[in-house]
This record gives C-alpha cells, sequence and structure tokens, in this order.
C-alpha cells in the first residue's frame, strides 16, 4: 500500500500536547484527591479479598470435600474458574506484544492497563490449581522439577506439569513485560510526585531512569524483545491449559479441536474482558480522549472475530460427536444439550454464539453502552463454556452405573467471588496507584509529533520530561 | 504411675514431706510442674494442656497394652495351619471360629495380627461356608471393635461387678425355688448350641414350671412352620444343589440369604458354568431380589399371589388335595406351564423352594411337590432338627407377651436380640415387660430392651468369648475366641450359669464340660478338643438325612385361601443391616444394598407405576446426582391403626400396589452409627402378618426427603457393558479380539520377556449375585473408611470395588446384571499418564500402583478413568482418633489420609506376603496362593485371580473361555481385569 486510502478516526483527541498527556494521566495517580467512589469500589473488592482469605484458610483446615466435587466430576469451580481467569489474562499480552509487533498505535493508549489486567487474572487463576489440590502444601513444590537425591521427578507426560511451567511462564513474562514498559513512566512520576515517600518509591521502582538515549535504547530493545518472548504465550498458554482436557480420554474433552477454540475463546473472553473494565474507567476518569470511541469499535470486531472461532468450535463440537458415530461422544453432546446441565449449554450459546451477532451492526458497535453489556454477557459464557466443558463431560462418562451430579457448594462460590474480589483490589490499587495509560507512548500520538516517531518505537526518542 | 510421686499419690501412713513452700500450703505438684513447662512449651501446644496429654498419652499405652498379645484368651486357643501343602504358617495367624445368625453357622477362619483379629475368611472346610462369607461375616469384625458397644455391667445405671450379678441371680433363684420357677422366663433368640441348649435344659430341670422363649426375628420361623406342617415333625430341610437342573423359588431368596446360602450359591454357580451341565431358575417373587435377578424367568407377584401361584402349580403337578383358589393371570399362567414341565422333565433333579416371607402352607406345598416329583433325597434332603429345641417363634413370643402382661413372669433374662424393637407392634412388648419384677438382658450394645431392663450385662462378642453352634445341616463348630472381651464382656453360657449351682464357670469350662461329657467317654479328649477347634468342625456331626416322605394332604392345602385386594405391604429384614443387629455398623451401613443400591436408610420401595399412581417422585440432586442423593416423596403409611412415614423409592421389576419396607431402622436407642437412620417399618407388623397383609394406605405427605442412593441409573444406554450368552450358543461363540493397534508400546511384550509375573483377573458375571461380600471384604482387607450419609450423599462413597447393577428389558420386569468393578489394572491405563506427580504408576507385574505419600491430589487420574474405579480421601475419613478402630485395622495396609487419591491395589500386600514365602522357598509363587480379598469371600468364586504368565493357573484358563470380555475394549485400555459373559438358560417356551 503506497497511498493510504482514507484517514482513520484518531486514536487521541485533538488538542493534546505532550505537556497535556502527562498533565492528564499523572494527575489521576499524583494530584487528584482519592476519590470518594475510589475508596467505596475498592472497599467492596477487599471485603471480596477477605472472603478470599476465609474460603482458602477453611479449605486448607478441612480439605477439598468443602466443595461440590465428587466422583466422577473430580474437577469443579476451581478448575473452571482457572480456565476462564488465565482466558482472560490473555487479551493483554495479545494487546501488548501481538498489536505492538503489527504496529498497531491504537494499542498504546489501552495496553497498560490489559498488561495489568493480565498480571491480575494470572494472579487470581494461580490461586486455583494449588488449592484445588488435596495436599496443596505438597503440591506447591512437587509439580517442579527440583533436583532432590531420590531421584524422584515430576511425569513429564502430565499436561498438568505443562500447565506449571506454561502458567508460571506466562505469569513470569507478563510480569516483567509490564514493569519494564511502566519505566518510564515511573521515572516521571518520580519526578513530578510532591511527597517524599512518592519520590522514594518511584525513585526506586524507576530504576534510575534519566531519560538518556542509552535508556532509551535498551528500553526498546528489552521490550521488543519481551514482546517476542510474549508472543507465543498468547497462543501457548491457552493450548497448554486445553491440553489438560484433550489429552483425556473423557467424551467430550479429548478433541483436537481444543488448542485452537480455547485460545481463540481466551482471546474472546480477555477483549470482553478489557471493554468490561475500558468503558467505566475511561467514563469515571474523563479519559475519553485517550480511549476513543475507535479503540472500543477496534476491540468489537476482535471480539466478533473470535467469537465466530469460538462458535465455529461450538459447531464443530458438536458436527464431529455426530459425524463420529462413537456412542460415548454422540451421548455426551446430547447430554449437554438436552440433560441435567441443558439450560446452561443454551446460555452458553447465546451469551457466546448468538449475543456477539448484534456487532456485526455498526450502530451497536458505537453504543458504548451496549458494548459493556454485552462484554459482560461474553464474559458470564465464557465461564459457561468452562463449566459446560468440566461439568458436563465428567458427570456421565463411559459406565452409567457412575454417572452423577455436581453443584458447587458456598465455599465454592467464596473462592470464586474471592478471586473476583483480589482481581478488582489489584485493579483499583493500579488504578491509584500507577499510570494506567502509559504516558511516554501516549505522547508519541500526540499529531505534532513526526508520523514517523508516531508509527513505531524502533526509532526511539529521548525526553522524558 | 509411680515415678510421680505427687501429694495425692503418697501412701496415708508416709510422713509429710515437702519439697517447695507452695506444696506445704497446698498446692498440688503437678500444676507447679505443669506451668513450669507451659511457660516452655510453645504456643501451639498450649491447646492440650500438659496434664491432658499426659493421661492421653497413659491411655494409649494402655491401648497399645489391649492391642498386644497379652489380651489373647488365657485358655489355650489352637491357631489354624493352612491347608496347603508347604505352606509356613507364619504371621499372621488364623483361627478357626464359627458365627451364628438365626441360628445357624457359618464356619469361619479369622486372621489375626498380634493377637488382634483383623479379617474374617470363611472356613473351606466347612459345610455352610466352603472358604466364603457373607456381608454379615464380613462385618462382624467391625462389631467387635465398635467404639459404641456396652462397656460396663449396670444395674438400674450403676456400675456392679459380675459378682453382684450373680449375687442378684442367686436371690432372684432363690425367690423361684418355692414356685419351680414359674416367674422365671428365658428369651433367648434361635439356639442351635448344643451347650447352651443344654444349660438351658439344665435350669428347666432345676425349675420345672419355667420357661424358654425363643424369638429371632431373622430365624425360619415359615419354613419350619412349613416342615411341621408337610412332615407332622420338627425337621429340617436342605439342598442339593449341585444336582439340581430346575429350581422353582417362591419368593425365596435362597442364594444371598438363609440357612446355607453361601453353599447354594457355590453350588448354583457349578452348575451354571459351561461344562456345569446347566440349572434353569425360576423365581416368583415380591421385592427383586438378587435370586430374582439371577433367575432366567422371573415372575413378579404381590406376596399374597405367590401362595395362589403354589397351589396351581402344585395342583398341576399333582399333589392331592389342593384347591387352586383363585385364577391366575395371563402372563402367571405361561410361567406356570413352563415350569410345570420343566419341573416334570426334570424329576428327581428339580427344587421348589419356598421363601421365608410365605406362609407355612406354602412351604408345605413346596415339600408336597418336591415329593411327587421324586425330588426328595436327591435334591431335597430331610434331616432332624437341626435345633435342639425348635419352637414356633410367633407363637412364642406371644406366650410371653401374655404372662408378662398377665403378672406370671418374675424374672425375665433376655440372651441377647432386642425384643423391644423386633417384637410384633401389637404385643406392646415393652409395655408388657416393665410389669417384670426383675428384667436381665445380655445385650452387645445398648438398646431399646436395654432401655426397659435392669441388668444390662456387655455380651461378648463371638471373636471374645467360647460357644459352639450347628450349621445348616448339623454340623458342629466351637466357637473360639480370638481376643479376650474388649469391654469385659459375658457370654450366654456365662449368664445362664448364674442360675445353675456352678454360678462362677467361665464359657470355656461350661461348652468343654458338655463336650467331655458327650465325647469323654471315646478317651483322648484333648485330641479331640484340639482338632475340633483347629478343624473349625466337629467331625461325624452332620445330622444324616432321613427319608421323610412328606404326607400327601395335608388339611391346609384343601382351605380356600384368603382373597387378597387392596394395596398390600411387606416387611422383609433389611439386605444389610438385618433385624437392625447391625444398626450400629458403618460397613453395612453404607453397604449399597443389592439392586436398590440404598446407603444409610431404608424406604418404602414401591414399583415405578405405583409411584406414579400415588404422585411421588424420586429426583436426583444437582448434588451427588444419580451416585449420591436421590430426594423421595415422603409418603405416610397407615395399617391397622398404625402409621409411619418413609421415604419413597422406585425399584424396577417391583409388583405394583406393594410396599415393601426393610426393618431394622428407626432405633431409637442405638450407636453414634444407627442413629437416625431410616423409619422403623417395625412399628406396622403385627404378630398375625409377620411377612405382609393388606390393607395398607399410602399417603403422600408432600415432604421429600434425602436418600443416599450410590446408583440410580440402572440402563446400559445401548452400551456394551454387560455381556450375556444362551448356553446353546456358547459352542459357536467366537472369542473378543481385546488387543487393537496401537502405537503406544504393550508392557506384554517385555513382561512375558522378563518371565516374571503377570497378573489378572477375571470376573464371572455368569456366577456373581450381586450379594456385594466383596464389597465388604475389600473394605475390611484394605481399611477403607466408613464416609457417613452426607458425604455419600456429595457422590463421594469410598468402595474400591463396587457391584454396578444394569437393568435391560421392561421396567415391570426388567432382566437385571450385576457386574463387580474393581480396578482394572490397565496395561495402557489412562490414569498413569496424567498424573503431574507420578503418584500412580506400573509395576513390572502389571499392577496399576498407587502411591500414596507422592499423591498431592488433583484427581486428575480419576477423571481420566474410564471405569471410574479412582476414589478420593476428599476429607479426612479415616478415623485417627477412636483407639478401637485402630486396633481392628489391617496392619499390612497403609492408612490413607486426606487429600489422597485411592483404589484397588490387587491386594498388594497378599501377594507381597506370597512372594516373601515363595522367595523363602525359592520358587514361584503356585496358583491359588494368592487370593484377593474380594475372591476369597465370594461364595459363588466370581472372581478368581492369577498369573497369566502360566498357562496353567486358573484365571489363564478362565481367560480363554470364548465368552471372555474386555469392558470398554474399544479404548484400548488393555485391562488386566476382564469378564466372563453371562450364560442365560431361558426356557424356549416363554421366549
Amino acid at each position: 500500500m503506497t497511498q493510504i486510502p482514507r484517514v482513520p478516526p484518531p486514536v487521541i483527541a485533538p488538542g493534546h500536547t505532550f505537556g497535556s498527556v502527562t498533565d492528564k494521566i499523572s494527575a489521576i495517580v499524583l494530584t487528584r484527591k482519592t476519590s470518594l467512589g475510589w475508596w467505596f469500589g475498592f472497599g467492596i473488592a477487599f471485603a471480596l479479598v477477605n472472603v478470599l482469605m476465609v474460603s482458602i484458610v477453611y479449605l486448607l483446615a478441612v480439605g477439598t470435600g468443602i466443595w461440590g466435587i465428587n466422583i466422577p466430576v473430580g474437577w469443579g469451580f476451581a478448575i473452571i474458574n482457572f480456565v476462564w481467569w488465565i482466558g482472560i489474562g490473555h487479551a493483554g499480552t495479545l494487546i501488548s506484544a501481538i498489536l505492538l509487533l503489527f504496529k498497531q498505535t491504537w494499542r498504546t493508549s489501552i495496553n497498560r492497563f490489559a498488561e495489568a489486567m493480565t498480571l491480575f487474572a494470572v494472579a487470581s487463576a494461580a490461586i486455583f490449581p494449588i488449592l484445588h489440590t488435596g495436599r496443596p502444601w505438597l503440591a506447591i513444590y512437587w509439580l517442579f522439577p527440583y533436583p532432590n537425591t531420590m531421584d524422584v521427578w515430576p511425569q513429564f507426560r502430565s499436561p498438568l506439569i505443562w500447565d506449571v511451567f506454561a502458567v508460571s511462564t506466562y505469569a513470569t513474562v507478563s510480569l516483567l513485560f509490564w514493569f519494564v514498559g511502566l519505566i518510564p513512566d515511573l521515572a516521571t512520576l518520580r519526578d513530578r510526585s510532591e511527597s517524599k515517600i512518592g519520590r522514594v518509591i518511584y525513585g526506586a521502582l524507576a530504576m534510575g531512569w534519566r531519560g538518556s538515549a542509552i535508556h532509551w535504547h535498551r528500553y526498546e530493545t528489552a521490550y521488543l524483545l519481551l514482546a517476542g518472548l510474549a508472543t507465543p504465550l498468547v497462543v501457548s498458554v491457552h493450548t497448554i491449559v486445553s491440553f489438560d482436557f484433550a489429552v483425556s480420554v473423557v467424551p467430550g474433552w479429548h478433541a483436537t479441536i481444543f488448542p485452537p477454540y480455547f485460545v481463540a475463546g481466551a482471546i474472546y473472553s480477555g477483549f470482553a474482558m478489557v471493554l468490561t473494565l475500558a468503558i467505566p474507567i475511561r467514563k469515571i476518569y474523563g479519559l475519553q480522549d485517550f480511549i476513543t470511541e475507535r479503540h472500543l469499535n477496534n476491540m468489537a470486531k476482535i471480539l466478533l472475530v473470535t467469537g465466530l472461532i469460538v462458535a465455529y468450535g461450538y459447531m464443530i463440537e458438536a458436527f464431529m460427536a455426530w459425524y463420529s458415530a462413537n456412542t460415548y461422544e454422540t451421548y455426551m453432546m446430547r447430554n449437554r444439550m438436552s440433560g441435567p446441565y441443558g439450560a446452561f449449554y443454551w446460555a452458553l450459546i447465546v451469551c457466546n454464539g448468538l449475543t456477539p451477532q448484534l456487532l456485526w451492526i455498526k450502530k451497536i458497535r458505537e453504543n458504548v453502552l451496549l458494548l459493556f453489556i454485552i462484554s459482560l454477557i461474553v464474559n458470564v459464557g465464557m465461564w459457561l463454556e468452562r463449566f459446560v466443558i468440566v461439568v458436563t463431560s465428567l458427570h456421565r462418562d463411559f459406565l452409567p452405573s457412575s454417572w452423577g451430579r455436581y453443584a458447587p457448594t458456598v465455599w465454592d462460590w467464596g473462592l470464586y467471588v474471592g478471586t473476583i474480589g483480589l482481581f478488582l483490589s489489584l485493579l483499583f490499587l493500579f488504578l491509584r496507584f500507577l499510570p494506567m495509560i502509559s504516558i511516554f507512548e501516549m505522547r508519541t500520538l500526540v499529531p505534532d509529533v513526526p508520523p514517523d516517531r508516531s508509527a513505531g518505537l524502533q526509532a526511539g526518542h529521548g525526553d522524558a520530561r | 504411675m509411680k515415678s510421680f510421686d505427687s501429694a495425692q499419690g503418697r501412701p496415708a501412713n508416709a510422713r509429710e514431706f515437702w519439697r517447695t513452700l507452695e506444696e506445704k500450703q497446698g498446692a498440688n505438684l503437678d500444676d507447679l510442674v505443669g506451668d513450669e513447662f507451659a511457660s516452655r512449651l510453645p504456643e501451639a501446644f498450649d491447646a492440650v494442656e500438659r496434664r491432658s496429654f499426659l493421661k492421653l498419652m497413659g491411655a494409649s499405652i494402655a491401648l497399645a497394652g489391649m492391642a498386644g498379645c497379652t489380651r489373647q484368651p488365657p485358655e489355650q486357643i489352637v491357631p489354624y495351619v493352612r491347608q496347603p501343602e508347604n505352606v509356613v504358617p507364619g504371621r499372621p495367624l488364623y483361627y478357626a471360629t464359627a458365627m451364628t445368625l438365626g441360628g445357624r453357622a457359618t464356619g469361619l477362619l479369622v486372621e489375626s495380627h498380634e493377637g488382634r483379629p483383623t479379617k474374617i475368611e470363611g472356613n473351606p472346610s466347612h459345610p455352610a461356608s466352603l472358604g466364603a462369607t457373607d456381608v454379615f461375616a464380613q462385618a462382624a469384625l467391625l462389631d467387635l471393635y465398635d467404639p459404641d458397644r456396652m462397656r460396663t455391667l449396670t444395674n438400674m445405671g450403676e456400675i456392679f461387678p459380675w459378682s453382684a450379678f450373680i449375687g442378684a441371680m442367686r436371690t432372684a433363684s432363690t425367690l423361684q425355688i418355692a414356685s419351680k420357677g414359674a416367674g422365671l422366663r428365658i428369651l433367648t433368640e434361635t439356639v442351635s448350641s448344643p451347650t447352651l441348649a443344654a444349660q438351658i435344659e439344665e435350669v428347666l430341670a432345676r425349675f420345672p414350671a419355667a420357661t424358654w422363649h425363643q424369638w429371632d426375628p431373622g430365624s425360619e420361623m415359615n419354613e419350619a412352620a412349613g416342615l411341621r406342617m408337610a412332615t407332622g415333625n420338627d425337621v429340617s430341610v436342605h439342598y442339593n444343589v449341585e444336582r439340581a437342573s430346575a429350581i422353582v423359588s417362591l419368593d425365596a431368596d435362597f442364594l444371598s440369604c438363609g440357612p446355607g446360602h453361601l453353599r447354594y450359591a457355590r453350588q448354583f454357580a457349578l452348575r451354571r458354568r459351561p461344562e456345569g451341565g446347566g440349572c434353569r431358575l425360576y423365581a416368583a417373587e415380591s421385592m427383586p431380589s438378587t435370586t430374582g435377578a439371577k433367575a432366567d424367568h422371573r415372575l413378579p407377584l404381590k406376596p399374597s399371589q405367590v401362595e395362589l401361584l403354589a397351589r396351581a402349580l402344585a395342583a398341576d403337578i399333582g399333589v392331592a388335595g389342593v384347591n387352586r383358589g383363585g385364577p391366575l393371570t395371563a402372563g402367571a399362567q405361561a410361567w406356570l406351564t413352563a415350569v410345570r414341565n420343566d419341573l416334570n422333565a426334570h424329576r428327581g433333579s428339580g427344587i421348589v423352594v419356598a421363601g421365608e416371607a410365605q406362609p407355612p402352607v406354602v412351604h408345605a406345598l413346596a415339600h408336597a411337590m418336591n415329593a411327587a416329583l421324586g425330588n426328595t433325597g436327591q435334591t431335597v434332603l430331610y434331616t432332624d432338627s437341626v435345633e435342639p429345641h425348635p419352637v414356633d417363634h410367633v407363637q412364642s413370643i406371644r406366650e410371653l407377651a401374655a404372662a408378662m402382661a398377665g403378672g406370671q413372669v418374675d424374672t425375665l433374662i433376655i440372651i441377647g436380640g432386642n425384643p423391644v424393637y423386633t417384637a410384633p407392634a401389637d404385643l406392646l412388648f415393652e409395655e408388657q415387660m416393665n410389669k417384670v419384677r426383675v428384667r436381665v438382658h445380655l445385650s452387645s450394645h445398648a438398646n431399646e430392651t436395654s432401655a426397659v431392663s435392669h441388668w444390662q450385662i456387655p455380651e461378648a462378642h463371638f471373636l471374645e468369648a467360647w460357644s459352639d453352634a450347628r450349621a445348616f445341616d448339623g454340623t458342629v463348630s466351637i466357637v473360639q475366641p480370638l481376643i479376650a472381651p474388649l469391654y469385659g464382656g459375658r457370654s450366654a453360657h456365662e449368664v445362664l450359669a448364674t442360675l445353675s449351682d456352678r454360678p462362677e464357670r467361665t464359657g470355656y469350662q461350661i461348652v468343654r464340660e458338655y463336650w467331655t461329657k458327650r465325647v469323654g467317654a471315646i478317651g483322648g479328649f484333648e485330641s479331640f478338643w484340639r482338632r475340633t477347634v483347629h478343624d473349625g468342625v466337629m467331625a461325624n456331626t452332620t445330622l444324616p438325612t432321613r427319608a421323610i416322605a412328606p404326607a400327601g394332604a395335608v388339611a391346609a392345602f384343601g382351605a380356600v385361601p384368603a382373597a387378597a385386594s387392596g394395596t398390600e405391604i411387606a416387611f422383609k429384614t433389611d439386605p444389610t443391616i438385618l433385624d437392625g443387629r447391625f444398626n450400629n455398623n458403618g460397613w453395612l451401613q453404607e453397604l449399597p444394598k443389592p439392586l436398590t443400591h440404598l446407603t444409610w436408610d431404608n424406604a418404602v420401595l414401591v414399583s415405578p407405576a405405583t409411584m406414579e399412581r400415588l404422585g411421588g417422585r424420586a429426583r436426583p440432586d444437582f448434588t451427588g446426582g444419580e451416585r449420591g442423593q436421590i430426594h423421595g416423596s415422603v409418603v405416610e403409611i397407615r395399617y391397622r391403626g398404625r402409621t409411619v412415614r418413609g421415604a419413597m423409592f422406585p425399584v424396577a421389576g417391583h409388583p405394583d400396589d406393594v410396599a415393601t419396607l426393610h426393618l431394622g431402622y428407626g432405633r431409637t436407642r442405638t450407636g453414634q452409627v444407627g442413629a437416625g437412620r431410616g423409619f422403623n417399618a417395625g412399628a406396622l407388623r403385627t404378630s398375625d402378618a409377620l411377612a405382609f397383609g393388606t390393607g395398607a394406605q399410602i399417603v403422600l405427605t408432600g415432604d421429600t426427603f434425602p436418600l443416599a442412593c450410590v446408583q440410580y441409573h440402572h440402563l446400559m444406554e445401548g452400551r456394551d457393558l454387560v455381556r450375556e450368552v444362551p448356553r446353546a450358543e456358547l459352542a459357536s461363540l467366537k472369542k473378543d479380539q481385546h488387543e487393537l493397534p496401537s502405537l503406544w508400546p504393550s508392557l506384554t511384550d517385555e513382561q512375558e520377556k522378563a518371565g516374571g509375573y503377570k497378573w489378572g483377573m477375571s470376573i464371572d458375571l455368569n456366577a456373581c449375585n450381586g450379594c456385594s461380600a466383596c464389597v465388604i471384604a475389600c473394605q475390611a482387607e484394605n481399611n477403607i473408611p466408613v464416609i457417613g450419609k452426607e458425604e455419600v450423599m456429595r457422590g463421594r462413597e469410598m468402595h474400591w470395588l463396587r457391584v454396578d447393577t444394569y437393568h435391560q428389558g421392561e421396567i415391570e420386569n426388567p432382566n437385571t446384571y450385576f457386574q463387580p468393578v474393581p480396578c482394572m489394572h490397565c496395561e495402557a491405563a489412562p490414569c498413569e499418564p496424567v498424573s503431574p506427580v507420578g503418584a500412580t504408576v506400573h509395576s513390572s507385574e502389571g499392577l496399576n500402583d498407587m502411591v500414596y505419600n507422592r499423591c498431592v491430589g488433583t484427581r486428575y487420574c480419576s477423571n481420566n478413568c474410564p471405569y471410574k474405579v479412582r476414589r478420593f480421601n476428599f476429607l479426612q475419613y479415616q478415623d485417627w482418633e477412636t483407639p478401637s478402630l485402630a486396633i481392628g485395622r489391617n496392619p499390612d495396609v497403609t492408612v490413607r489420609s486426606r487429600g489422597v487419591m485411592e483404589k484397588c491395589t490387587y491386594c498388594v500386600q497378599r501377594i507381597s506376603a506370597a512372594r516373601i514365602e515363595s522367595e523363602k522357598e525359592d520358587r514361584k509363587i503356585r496358583d491359588g496362593e494368592v487370593k484377593t480379598a474380594c475372591q476369597s469371600v465370594c461364595p459363588a468364586e466370581a472372581i478368581v485371580f492369577g498369573d497369566l504368565n502360566d498357562p496353567n493357573s486358573r484365571v489363564s484358563k478362565l481367560k480363554a473361555e470364548q465368552r471372555e470380555y474386555t469392558l470398554l475394549h474399544e479404548l484400548n485400555t488393555k485391562p488386566r481385569t476382564t469378564y466372563l459373559a453371562a450364560i442365560t438358560e431361558r426356557n424356549p417356551e416363554l421366549e
């Protein structure tokens, strides 16, 4: 493409200068008074964290029997929620790494908090695989291949071990990526902070950033390398999570379509969550200039695409169940649709398959409120998807004598709601103490910066004032 | 604790010394010492005060003593040396003994570890056992260690020594001397013990006016009455199923209950084997039983209709003077014709057997039919009565109640049993018993009868006391204790001795004395005694069969049977807790009842159609679901002016308009296990209709009640799970191809190269009759915890081996199949690669081993197990607190903690024990040397375990049979456990 055929809507509202961008974003952290609303929201979220703490302590004291799991349904809320949270995390990585490599400048205003969201979602997710084990105090280190005199190693054939590596790598890379990206902004905060404590803390975190050309050069290299590292993780983590199911023999789990279907589902749920968070935040903090309609529109389009892939997955599952002519597969699908959990399946189809079809319509994509509602529906739908996959496959498998059912207990809900509390608490703290939008990257979008500099970061640019 | 010379412990005459001022001032030194240490103890120890810690330590040391060999009975007991040649008896030791139920003994071998009985097996040389046991014998072990057993001898709530009781009895009997014992009544259960009977006779000789009553709800009262009606004498009957080609059961569950059922099950299974000659089984019954499930043709009938059928059959066969009564339904008529023809075709090799629930006239008709068919003396054998003193139990308890009501009873001695709970409701036994001046009750547990008794004497368990008993065919066994009474229990012999002039004799003395008198003259009593106790059977005591021809014309045959209409209710002893005597036994409470798979409760069992007609529902809850929790509509049953409430539960194959109620539940006074379970069906039962009656009203109450049911879904969904093959097609059957092509390396080849063992198991669905003894045997052998109703309702039942039950055909009368499912020990086990810590791995001999220590409890292995045989300790299920339960555990098997997966190990501890023995002798393990717990208990020998590398092993030969198949073979898991298809022998006339 040699010519730009049409000018897309701006990713930053007109009229902003370097100074105004910095002022606007850093003021949220540095000068604006902490609002009552923040305290209110954080208070609720923190109350839920306490629910989480109680749920964990009781779980450790008594055992996984406090949950609704049984034989045959050996996995329940813990695994459902684990997959759900991990999936949510994926949007952050996709936005910050893949869109960066593809030079999608519109990502700039959402990548910081999308990454933060990733991190907090992974933190919430990581709680489950450890706690769902019968003896977490052993699982926490027996799952790692540490050298020992007895020469006992983990079972490397088990997808759960792959999970350990995938998730821990993902958490590490995401944390590094996020932190490295924060460094120039932390330096800005250090410079602008009026309190001593702020200067010390932000100063320490800024790791001596002075904005020299060498700093920028190293920063850009590191950031790009991390983006390269994070990119395969977008695909690999959820692929491996899907192996937890696909490697088994359970009808409804044992399917080759699982990896792509899970990855698409993860991105789908992740973007839904970004929308769910971005829409109220831009409203509350008045950031409509930075997170513009175009951002929302773009994300809605991704939602639509991934939603179609997921819907394709559902169709193929049903088709394969029929086409395979396998008794167990056929029954599994029939049971999903019309068994005791049939309502969940149809709710999932409505939430994930039908609802995103509304996004074909431009008017709806541009309607912020509708977009917010759709994103919530998709979040629910993706949770339902994991519920359907985990529970309806297990509860009726091969031998009808062993068919059972599963219902969560108050402790299942406690842990789930608790992790939502943890996620929100971390998010509130993040909004309060860190710049939720990358200041220095936003400045590259200000129109008076020459186009070649706004296009990418390889060029490197000086000033961090 | 002598070393602790505390202020309290000092002898009274010691001079007063003091060590500190505080002590002189009266402070307790222990407290000071305690404080001193307490201040240094870490915080965590504060909860347990140091002194209570010391107390606990002391208690556990004392219990360790209890567990030690010092608790062996003081008399010489003789270890049973296992029969196989060259097998050196090491530890554990096995002792022969016997257990009595309904007055009939089953010979047992009891495994003892350092003086603690840990496992009960059948005695192969005992005619009623043949090496097998039923669920009750298995679970009797838990009764021994039950912490809720009565622990002290009390009178009106006060603890007394045994000597006080002896004194009280002396006083009571002295008072009776004048009236020759007119006020003295003894109530026992069925007594087949020659010694006990002789003791009672002795008491009766001393007090000629005294009366001995017997009441045993678990005994064969109708059978005895029927025999009396048919032969005019008190005789006993047993059957030679081994020679039977056609068996007709008239509401008789002869494969699972009643005297000799273990033997019958063995013989029936042998007969039904491909080479066994065949034996067609017809069953007409009300509540579906395991016998009905095994029948080739089952006819569901209301209990009252069985008599009509029996009359019609007898008339057809040619029994004289039979009034046919009303017409039969078309289906019953067709059944009847086919049965008649078959019986006629197998004259001399048929059996007609009537069930205990049927009135005496049906029994008499059965005997008359057997006589008319020439079966008597061939397959139906009569002997003198096995009981020394046979009585009509209903009449007996009725007389006792009347005598008590009339104030004629001064002293009532109840030996075992729980008549206040079990006696028919119309006798108002409790009320009448309160009129007795001295009430003595010997009982293992405090129960309803104890509550209204003055003297409550803890009864010694049969593993704690000497006695003797007769089997169904009269064979005498000496009941030998393995452990001294844990709670100072006394045996019936010792209690009865208090009425004699030598009240202080021990049970050992009494039993020996009796037999010395009987055989002492022959000489060499010691060697006779030693051999008898060692073998578990007394030589030459089997009663000879008598040529008894049942009288042709019996008056009752001509009587017009009462026409029954309306809703019937049938009372049955519970399949797992019987009349309530095992109410406090966790193993039996949690054992799924055959066919219904209910645990922990009884229910109002009705046909699905009746349930629908009444507007009731049984609905799986989302918690636990079909494998845990079923909500049944609660109904009120109104019957003869009495009402009970219970949850309704549908049973396929149950006749319409009948409700079957199991007895033994709804106990008001029992231990912590049985408390609050079920409803008391006995509250409806009257002495004139003990088994069933008409005129019941069943009314919905609108409530529901959660039932713990571990298998509610009985359809196979068109899957190839249970196979059956008609006997005629056996020869042309093609063997299943097990191994599908796979890239997975074959384990088999490596092992065959290695020349080691290759363990495998074969389960014969043709033999299995669903009795569930294997489930309890597995539980006892492998320290499997009891988890309680709440946990079962959450779908977490822990049995390593389950007996799946499937129905096929119409719901009114389906074909029923039993399928025991333990771990399949797959060669390509799906559980193994998914365990992230490698907690389940393959052994070189093909066992799928579970490494408890390594397990972190992800439950992935269970999810991936297509057979769902893995069990998870969701909570801390094992009771680590109760000391008596700890000493009853098998020391060879790890006790699992919470958070750990467990499953069938093929009894790896038994394999190891055999391996040690064989390696000591530098040889291979012989075929049959390792028997898994489920295998050794099975009366039908349905389970066979052994080395597949040995082509001559029994299991190899069974696996070579054409009808062998693999469960879920399409998954190519290559299980080491395979099944043998059931063989049907359907009558072409009824096809």
